[in-house]
């Protein structure tokens, strides 16, 4: 599907290899053989979802990948979520698609905003943000690079329930505590309690509220100039439409003597993939068919990297307060030993003591006569 | 009294309750506003009149509970708000000049709304309950119904039931008041299979069929609040307002105002409070054996 991808594809045909060895340098067929090699490697790519309980997470995963990871879940009941607190939950799972294989883990959050005291429920989630940029850097600057696992966060997709007049204290407490740290995408969850005016009504408000509180939820990056107008356009209604308002759905229905995924009421038939019902589809292109790579850029270049000047700075300011107390350390530790040095001195140490011994023996004669 | 986190549509089912509008929605609050630090208490009074009948409603709305990051005890600026009025009632009660009908700003009913997640009640809501189910008639609705489908519906609300029966909450109407069989019978009915009351509110109308209805005018449909089918409004509506309003005021008035009033009294040494008696307080004189004639 070349639709909405940002980078077409232009496949060396047989006249273009021809031309190849006679006019072109060739560099025509190097973005083939990217996506070659990065299809033969396979795609990795770690979401994390976040809101409190009820909101439709589970189902809005299972609508976009078409996967069910919670099979076997068990719904806490109220009292045991009183002494609930945040957890990290991780799943994995592969999936494929003509070839193309995805390595997907999801970070579920349970627990998180479903206590009476909610203060900095947050925690738990920016503690496994940075031990993964942490494990990261670790492999990083180690010494065997070869197979580093990428188990950073790519993508924190956050609901927002539709049932508020806009963010909660709870909602701008996460999103500050994290919007450095990992790209956000704010949805709205089950958008089909909500009117159409009502949608607009709340976008509005988020959105407001977003700049308000300046917090930097994931920008969609600007189109280029070159790119025709059917892509710019598509773009424009992207941004134009966030907070994305979404509905997810397990089931198949019939409506219109079609199958298709929603959800049955008595009124009438939420189509999950209906663009004038919610903004499912644009969610999903945007994140698998458009935005993905662009959402595993943004988190290496900027808030990894932003992660490690800080702790760099950290070390190094940390050993300046060291070294201002005594005399400077070198940063690296001293070479230790190697065995052949180490036996030479053991050696030598033997010699020295067998010599010490004649001495001593030699003093005692000499005090005897 | 409507209760629960804001946004959940109280103000609109109050609205649609009475036909009129008696409650002020956060809608149309100033966008300045912000969600409330504490829990306020906001009482607006309103005479309503059908068929010739008058009747003075008070409606007692709670922006901000819940709301907030900690939300612990933010049930008590509650409780002491039903107290208080149960204190104004007493002082007057107590009176030596007592008004013919004494004002009664007494919380008959409590709609405590549950946010459908479709998964169980949340910590706070249990919390809320539990406290206030001893001073006060609870109702608890489900609000925004128009989020779940039928089996996801009756499903929550099984749950919900059990949740409730577990954690000992007595919500309106109580199992130890009633007063006959009939009573009993009727009730049941309500309590194991209509209650909680899964509602949706509005005040917009739309045409239907060919009638004006209230409803929500989605792109799917459009869900129309009297419509049984559609939601539990009607019933909520029957049940507050055309069945059991006169007995919502007595057992305010004969359980739980009395309950109130007998802890004061034993507080107080079994005098009531205030200046009532003779204009003094007499100590209470522990009785002394008669001496022993010698």
């Amino acid at each position: 599907m070349s639709t909405g991808l940002r980078y077409k594809s232009k496949l060396a045909t047989p006249e273009d290899k021809q031309d190849i060895n006679k006019q072109y340098v060739g560099l025509v067929t190097l973005p083939d053989q990217v996506h070659q090699k990065s299809v033969k490697k396979g795609l990795d790519f770690t979401l994390m979802v976040a809101g409190e309980s009820g909101l439709g997470k589970s189902t809005l995963v299972h609508s976009l990948f078409l996967t069910d990871l919670y099979k076997d879940r068990k719904l806490l009941s109220a009292e045991e979520h009183i002494s609930q607190t945040t957890e990290i939950l991780k799943h994995t799972v592969d999936i494929e698609e003509k070839g193309v294989k995805l390595k997907l883990t999801i970070v579920d959050t349970p627990g998180f905003g479903d206590a009476v005291n909610n203060s900095e429920c947050w925690k738990p989630i920016t503690d496994y943000v940075d031990q993964q940029f942490e494990q990261y850097f670790r492999d990083e600057s180690g010494l065997n690079r070869k197979n580093i696992q990428d188990n950073r966060v790519h993508c924190c997709l956050y609901f927002i329930s539709p049932f508020g007049h806009g963010l909660r204290p709870v909602d701008v407490g996460f999103m500050k505590a994290l919007h450095e740290k990992v790209n956000i995408v704010p949805l709205i969850a089950k958008a089909d309690c909500l009117v159409p005016s009502e949608i607009r009504k709340l976008k509005e408000r988020i959105r407001e509220e977003i700049d308000k509180f300046g917090i930097h939820v994931y920008q969609f990056p600007e189109c280029d100039s070159d790119e025709d107008e059917d892509f710019k356009q598509q773009d424009r209604e992207l941004k134009e439409s966030a907070p994305f308002a979404v509905i997810g759905s397990n089931t198949v229905v019939e409506a219109k003597g079609q199958r298709v995924r929603g959800r049955l009421y008595p009124w009438g038939i939420v189509e999950v993939e209906n663009q004038a019902h919610c903004d499912f589809v644009k969610l999903r292109n945007m994140l698998i068919r458009t935005h993905m790579h662009d959402l595993k850029d943004v988190t290496c270049d900027v808030h990894y990297e932003n992660y490690r000047a800080h702790c760099i700075q950290q070390m190094t300011s940390k050993l300046t307060q060291d070294s201002r107390m005594e005399s400077p350390i070198p940063i690296l530790p001293l070479p230790t030993p190697d065995a052949e040095t180490e036996k030479l001195i053991r050696m030598k140490d033997e010699e020295l003591r067998r010599m010490q011994e004649m001495l001593q023996k030699m003093k005692q004669q000499m005090q005897d006569q | 009294m409507s209760k629960g986190q804001s946004g959940l549509g109280k103000s609109t089912l109050v609205n649609t309750l009475f036909k009129s509008q008696v409650s002020r929605k956060a809608s149309s609050w100033n966008r300045e506003e912000k969600i409330p630090k504490t829990v306020e208490i906001k009482a607006i009074g309103h005479v309503i009149e059908e068929g010739g009948v008058k009747m003075k409603l008070t409606v007692i709305d709670t922006p901000g509970f819940g709301d907030q990051i900690n939300n612990e005890n933010c049930w008590e600026p509650i409780e002491k708000y039903i107290n208080e009025q149960y204190e104004k009632f007493l002082k007057e009660e107590v009176n030596i000049a007592r008004k013919k009908r004494i004002p009664d700003t007494r919380v008959h009913c409590c709609l405590y709304f549950i946010s459908p997640t479709g998964h169980s009640l949340r910590p706070l809501d249990l919390e809320f309950m539990k406290h206030l189910s001893k001073v006060v008639n609870i109702i608890p609705v489900i609000a925004k119904a128009d989020t779940m489908t039928l089996e996801e519906k009756s499903e929550f609300k099984q749950r919900v039931r059990k949740e409730l029966e577990v954690n000992g909450i007595e919500f309106y109407p109580q199992k130890e008041f009633d007063e006959d069989l009939e009573d009993k019978t009727e009730n049941d009915k309500i309590r194991q299979e209509s209650m909680p009351f899964a509602v949706v509110g509005s005040d917009k109308e739309y045409q239907v069929n060919g009638k004006r209805v209230l409803g929500r005018k989605t792109p799917w449909g459009i869900i129309e609040v009297e419509n049984l089918n559609h939601c539990e409004f009607a019933l909520l509506r029957d049940f507050v307002i055309r069945t059991h309003l006169q007995d919502l005021k007595e057992v305010t008035h004969n359980i739980h105002y009395e309950t109130y009033r007998a802890k004061r009294l034993n507080d107080n040494g079994g005098l009531p409070p205030g200046e009532g008696l003779l204009g003094t307080v007499l100590p209470s004189v522990p009785a002394t054996p008669c001496p022993t004639a010698e």
